[in-house]
């Protein structure tokens, strides 16, 4: 049978656009929690203001700061009284995660729309493949764009800056260097000027490691690293250094990912459920150390009931005063989705790679699960083992869970967790936020 | 943002609303009760639409209504409505 191609082409594309190119617009929310704070509580607007965390859990760093704050130097990631060195006036508000997820939410609610094809990047980026939806927008995706634009401004008092492109690494390149309300266009045809003299680090997935190594190499810009050898960048980096370079040339032709709203909301396809937390105080010996390792594991099994997965691989990673980290990671010998098993190997772990003492204090801990199976999927029993008590254990958590969703996470609670006053109010599942995904994960 | 003669701004005021659903289950204000107690009837509703309030901030969805010879801006901000108050000079 023949395939059945729409009747309808796309009626306008980019600029020097070729035969099957398609319009990708990358939009960025600019100074998401700050704005969203400055469009509920006028009286912010137009001062230096910025969102951090709660200095007394020492999670005091700047989140998300207002333009007047930016022009006075503060930046995301340091500590509020170094921003306050710089900016003496400047205004600290709370963060209110509830608030943001819903305005995220509200966002794209909007960008569908205009397209079926959103992806979302965090809380604050989507990419939008516009290709299938000229036809019926009827307009060119420059004139679609600026309409997004002024419709998130519009309806939820919120500026954006949108980027558009062939591909999705130059659609988030425009976003991201356009800090304004504007769209950045990037086409065939000014790519090469406008995108390739930037430097090697605003390109995606360049992280300050990857551009020191460039650098040694002498490759400082993105145009450099297009034009430098296939081989030689393989050599030093593998396959990560082919993706970058075809990421670099505009050759990235990976989907806008189809957003199922039944599934998770940000992630689709999970490669692992995790936790993490600073604690309020550093943590000494073995009862501080537990109590966090207990609450994170609870967050992390509690999420993957939800999802009905089961877990194979557990790991933890250990933060000291000194900001220096390692993780260790254990197969399990079934894979679980219990609380007590993904805690215990956690512990087990910790244990084994960590002396707990006073001359060892640890700043954070991070607690995950991986390689996950579908739940409702049958595997393979242990033989031997005791089964009946895993069902038991099964049936008691699903208990748990089912208490948690009336009366909140913290109607139940293992004495473990309680052991530490300042961590025990901590309800570390329903403040989970989920980052953005790997561009390369799903 | 343009200055009207003998007022200095506006402010967020939630007020109590009294709403009707119909049989299609659209959601349309009837009257708004300010809090001494005064009761202002909606007699028309305009348009409805989701908007932000640039001018006091918040949003939802925007029921232009005309009450008497105004015409005003009510949002519904679920499950809260509120207003722009004019706040006098």
């Amino acid at each position: 049978m023949e395939p059945c191609i729409p009747a309808y082409a796309p009626v306008a594309s980019l600029p020097g656009a070729r035969e099957g190119d398609r319009a990708i617009a990358h939009v960025d929310m600019n100074a998401f929690y700050a704005s969203v704070e400055q469009h509920l509580h006028p009286e912010l607007r137009g001062v230096a203001m910025a969102v951090a965390g709660d200095p007394k859990n020492r999670h005091g760093i700047i989140l998300a700061k207002s333009r007047e704050a930016k022009a006075c130097g503060v930046s995301t990631g340091e500590a509020i009284w170094e921003a306050r060195q710089k900016c003496p006036d400047l205004v600290v508000v709370p963060p209110n995660y509830p608030l943001y997820l819903r305005y995220s939410k509200l966002s794209r609610k909007l960008y569908y729309r205009y397209t079926s094809q959103v992806e979302p990047f965090g809380l604050d980026e989507c990419w939008l493949d516009l290709t299938g939806s000229l036809a019926f927008l009827g307009d060119d995706p420059e004139t679609i764009a600026r309409d997004i634009s002024e419709r998130v401004k519009d309806e939820l008092g919120l500026t954006v800056s949108v980027g558009l492109s062939w591909n999705k690494v130059f659609a988030k390149l425009g976003s991201d260097v356009d800090e304004g309300d504007g769209v950045r266009v990037v086409t065939r045809e000014n790519y090469r000027a406008w995108v390739w003299p930037r430097p090697a680090g605003d390109l995606l997935y360049v992280g300050p490691a990857t551009k020191r190594k460039l650098a040694t190499m002498g490759i400082l810009t993105i145009g450099a690293l297009a034009r430098a050898k296939d081989e030689l960048i393989r050599e030093r980096f593998g396959v990560v250094g082919g993706w970058l370079q075809s990421f670099a040339r505009g050759e990235d032709a990976s989907p806008v990912k189809e957003l199922r709203p039944g599934t998770w909301d940000v992630e689709r396809e999970v490669k692992g459920v995790g936790n993490g937390l600073t604690a309020p105080h550093d943590l000494v010996g073995e009862r501080e150390v537990k109590a966090l390792v207990y609450l994170l594991s609870e967050s992390v099994a509690q999420r993957l009931r939800e999802g009905h997965w089961r877990a194979r691989t557990v790991s933890v990673g250990v933060r000291d005063k000194n900001l220096k980290g390692y993780s260790r990671q254990v197969a399990l010998p079934l894979p679980t989705c219990l609380t007590s098993r993904v805690a215990g190997a956690a512990w087990a772990l910790l244990r084994a790679s960590e002396p707990l003492d006073e001359l060892h204090p640890i700043r954070a801990l991070h607690v995950r699960a991986t390689n996950l199976v579908d739940a409702r999927e049958p595997f393979q029993d242990d033989l031997f083992g005791a089964n009946e008590r895993e069902r038991a254990l099964e049936r008691l958590e699903a208990a748990q869970d089912a208490l948690r969703a009336r009366f909140g996470n913290q109607c139940v609670r293992r004495l473990s967790e309680l052991s530490d006053e300042q961590m025990a109010p901590l309800d570390i599942k329903r403040d989970n936020i989920i980052h953005p995904v790997g561009y390369f994960g799903g | 943002m343009r200055r009207v003669k003998g007022i200095a701004g506006r402010k967020k005021r939630y007020v109590a609303v009294t709403a009707e659903f119909s049989e299609d289950g659209q959601l349309q204000p009837r009257a708004i009760t300010w809090d001494d107690g005064r009761r202002f009837e909606i007699d028309e509703v305009r348009a409805c639409r989701r908007a932000a309030s640039l001018k006091t901030g918040g949003d939802g969805l925007r029921y232009t209504v005309r009450i008497g010879r105004n015409v005003t801006h009510l949002f519904f901000e679920d499950p809260r409505w509120f207003v722009e108050e004019k706040v006098r000079e």
